[in-house]
């Protein structure tokens, strides 16, 4: 049996891992993606004050750690059964949004966006954030750095640090908005919607315009049908901070929509000896092994799965731009992973719309932005959505609220199953008996994996990014035949 | 310097990313850099081969940034490869000098992480105990993934590490500052902290402290009270320090350099920038300052009744610097 190693972040990072190997006429027998690293928050927690934990589990990712902020405060808020103010929440909402624009702006221009806006098969030194800059002009780069920056700059005004806030506490937050803050942020979030129209306009004329690429999206390689999770709002629209949690078959139906608290009904965990991340699945389903479609229990937590398991988006501009998409792509639910991308710029439009809603809400700057615990704190679930998906905190405390137990279900870990799976299609997309491998596998291969923009950070600690690949193909006895990295 | 441009690196260990964010915070004057500098070696922005690395010579790189702690076989194996091919090797942030937060774990042992990751975390479904093995052994062939060591190390608990800049992450500033002093060739002697101010949180603090006659008779947890915001004309002005308020904050025993950045969202300090200059203990030396200040009227069962509500002190005093303790890790 031959055997391809593509090290994603080589040897070297030894974050993650693929292995391809062959059978005898030289077809993929089969691929397994590994993640070699483990840190034990889930234990660690243990002992610590619950009110810590948005502080300490915001560490578990330095990319999205307003995320884990966000979903440990909602699980400490449950821990203690408080109910909070309606400014509390809207501050939450508010700086979770400023995050959410900043990370997709992150990931399109820079990390995922480059196949597109520079071509699958550009030259690999342009296919990054200098060739994005060059094939869409200079300033687009100034555009890039301030959305970024001025997003951590609403982190920084809201949570004292721009990359790890520190504000969200059981019952609300530690600091209320003022006038002068409001007004910088409200001035944000208005060039974060231009942002969005201008995002909007690049995916349009850089990829829609293009039918190779549309029809790169629509090939079969990338087409894989499975569940598909997201948060709902109570009219069934996305939203990323709060709401009951929808999944939807690969036929369009709803197969549950289930309250924070009752995950453990829907989602268990399945552990293989090979890899330190645990593959989450459809407890009704099963664990059928990795194989998707409607027997299976596999499910996807990402932009496009959020997008298909709502009914739409709450803003005008997001809204236009995702029945676009439905009807461009054939309906719903779209089963495309680099349609991902598109859906990616649609949420972008729509955090920096709900921004601007939020910010120029009159209750904004009020001054009950925290509520004081009354009662025992026992047990409680927050749940959010990570840029990367479904994000799960579930906390137990004794009567002084000390932590006993923490259990943890990550945005990246959900999509575990889907990327080992995706991986393996896109490699039998390309490697067939008799054919040479080349440069092409690394990058068709690595478009499959860089569409969940998958975040090792949040699964086990390293960068989304451009990752340079070391392919390795054997031959029965272990002989080299072929080295290629780029 | 020569002429020739300088080779910089950028590396992550066991870390989380945001020290990589945290750096490319310093936003436009990544351009200056570029302009100055080669970077040789950065994951996430730039491209490169393992290959390249192993083949570079020693001490090709002038300069690498390491950022994260040593938590399994693997990254303990690639430190000591960057060791070699870095003039000068700075760690980077919390985790690479003290531990940081994955050092928590340490307080723990590995069997007792793992059963509860992969056996008795409520959503899993494990019936027959399956935990991941270094090598196994499936029909097409063998996979591997690294050791998961007992306890998380500093990274120079396993090679020789010039500079020290801690932080989680470090800011955007100071960074920058650290940027600039490599590229001026002005880096102080081997061994210094860099990126920090010479005093504690407390000198750049938007809180003030009263001093005089403060006893704390209860400690205050922060969800659970409300500090007292109003500036106080006596206090010039700021509000009165968290800590005298009751607030366990470890401002008093930690490096300044980050602006105190929490207590401007009202929160207090967990010792992210690591012991105050000449403080060998981070923790010893909190819960001595903290301990100072209880109002014990004389009675040592006071002293300790209030100090007792001080919760989860070595998980407080501790945050990020299990590593770097004296007890390193929990006897168990």
């Amino acid at each position: 049996m031959k055997r391809i190693s593509i090290d994603p972040v080589t040897r070297l990072e030894g974050h993650g891992k693929i292995e391809i190997f062959l059978d005898d006429k030289g077809d993929v027998a089969n691929a397994y993606f590994q993640v070699p690293e483990l840190r034990g928050f889930e234990k660690f927690a243990e002992g610590r004050p619950v009110e810590e934990l948005p502080r300490i589990t915001s560490r578990i990712c330095g990319v999205c750690p307003e995320a884990h902020m966000m979903a440990a405060a909602k699980a400490c808020d449950a821990v203690y059964g408080i109910e909070l103010p309606s400014t509390a929440k809207k501050l939450r909402e508010l700086q979770y949004s400023a995050f959410f624009l900043g990370d997709h702006t992150t990931h399109f221009y820079a990390l995922g966006g480059p196949d597109f806006v520079c071509g699958p098969d550009a030259p690999k030194a342009e296919r990054n954030i200098v060739g994005v800059i060059k094939k869409v002009g200079v300033e687009v780069g100034g555009k890039v750095i301030k959305t970024r920056r001025e997003c951590h700059e609403v982190a920084q005004i809201l949570g004292g640090k721009p990359v790890t806030p520190v504000n969200a506490i059981p019952g609300g937050m530690s600091k209320g908005l003022n006038k002068e803050e409001r007004d910088r942020i409200e001035k944000i979030a208005r060039d974060g919607v231009e942002f969005g129209k201008f995002t909007l306009k690049v995916f349009e004329d850089i990829v829609l315009k293009n039918k190779a690429y549309v029809d790169l999206i629509l090939s079969d390689p990338y087409t894989f049908p499975t569940y598909y999770m997201g948060l709902v709002d109570a009219n069934n629209k996305v939203n990323f901070y709060d709401g009951k949690v929808r999944v939807v078959g690969p036929d369009g139906k709803e197969h549950c929509k289930y309250q924070p608290h009752e995950y453990r009904e829907f989602v268990a965990e399945h552990v293989e000896p090979w890899t330190y991340l645990k593959f989450p699945y459809l407890k009704k389903i099963g664990w059928k092994g990795f194989t998707g479609g409607l027997e299976s229990g596999v499910y996807q937590a990402t932009p496009l799965s959020r997008l298909n398991a709502a009914d739409g988006m709450a803003t005008p501009l997001a809204q236009a731009e995702y029945e676009k998409m439905y009807k461009t792509l054939g309906g719903k639910p779209v089963k495309h992973n680099l349609a991902m991308h598109w859906a990616r710029v649609i949420e972008l439009t729509y955090a920096a719309e709900r921004l601007l809603q939020l910010v120029t809400d009159p209750e904004i700057t009020g001054p009950d932005y925290r509520a004081l615990p009354t009662k025992i704190p026992t047990e409680g679930v927050g749940i959010v959505e990570a840029p990367r998906g479904t994000l799960t905190h579930h906390y137990w405390t004794d009567e002084n609220g000390i932590v006993t137990k923490a259990n943890l279900i990550v945005g990246t870990t959900n999509n575990h199953a889907p990327i080992c799976m995706s991986i393996k299609k896109a490699a039998q997309g390309v490697i067939k008996a008799g054919k040479p491998v080349t440069d092409a596998l690394l990058n068709m291969v690595e478009m499959s994996f860089r569409s969940y923009d998958p975040c090792y950070g949040c699964a086990t600690h390293s960068l989304p990014g451009e990752m340079p690949l070391e392919v390795t193909v054997y031959d029965k006895d272990r002989n080299v035949l072929h080295k290629l990295t780029r | 310097m020569s002429d020739k441009k300088l080779k910089l690196g950028l590396y992550w260990g066991a870390s989380c990313g945001g020290c990589d964010i945290s750096t490319l915070e310093i936003a436009e004057n990544i351009l200056k850099v570029i302009e100055v500098a080669d970077i040789v070696l950065w994951p996430c922005v730039v491209d490169f081969k393992y290959e390249d690395v192993k083949n570079y010579p020693d001490g090709y790189m002038d300069v690498c940034l390491w950022n994260g702690g040593i938590r399994n076989s693997e990254t303990k194996e690639i430190a000591e490869l960057i060791r070699k091919k870095s003039k000068v090797l700075v760690a980077y942030g919390a985790c690479s000098s003290f531990g940081g937060i994955p050092a928590l774990a340490n307080l723990y042992t590995k069997e007792s992480i793992f059963e509860r990751a992969y056996k008795t975390t409520e959503s899993t479904d494990n019936p027959q105990g399956i935990l991941p093995q270094t090598s196994v052994k499936m029909p097409e062939g063998e996979l591997h993934i690294p050791e998961f060591y007992g306890s998380v190390y500093r990274l120079n608990d396993v090679v020789d590490v010039d500079y020290f800049m801690p932080g989680c992450p470090p800011t955007a500033k100071q960074t920058w500052s650290v940027i600039q002093a490599i590229v001026a060739g002005k880096l102080p002697p081997k061994g210094s902290v860099v990126g920090v101010g010479d005093k504690t949180v407390c000198d750049e603090c938007p809180f003030e402290k009263k001093t005089e006659g403060v006893r704390i008779e209860r400690f205050k947890r922060p969800h659970l009270d409300r500090p007292d915001l109003t500036p106080k004309p006596e206090l010039k002005n700021k509000p009165q320090c968290l800590l005298e308020q009751g607030f366990v904050c470890v401002g008093s025993a930690t490096r300044s350099g980050c602006e105190a950045q929490c207590l401007k969202a009202n929160m207090p300090c967990r010792g992210c920038y690591g012991p105050a200059k000449d403080v060998e203990d981070q923790g010893s030396k909190a819960a001595a300052a903290i301990g100072s200040l209880i109002d014990t009227q004389g009675n040592e069962k006071r002293g300790e009744e209030i100090a007792a509500q001080i919760v989860d002190p070595v998980g407080t005093f501790y945050r990020f610097g299990v590593s770097n303790s004296l007890l390193r890790r929990a006897k168990i």
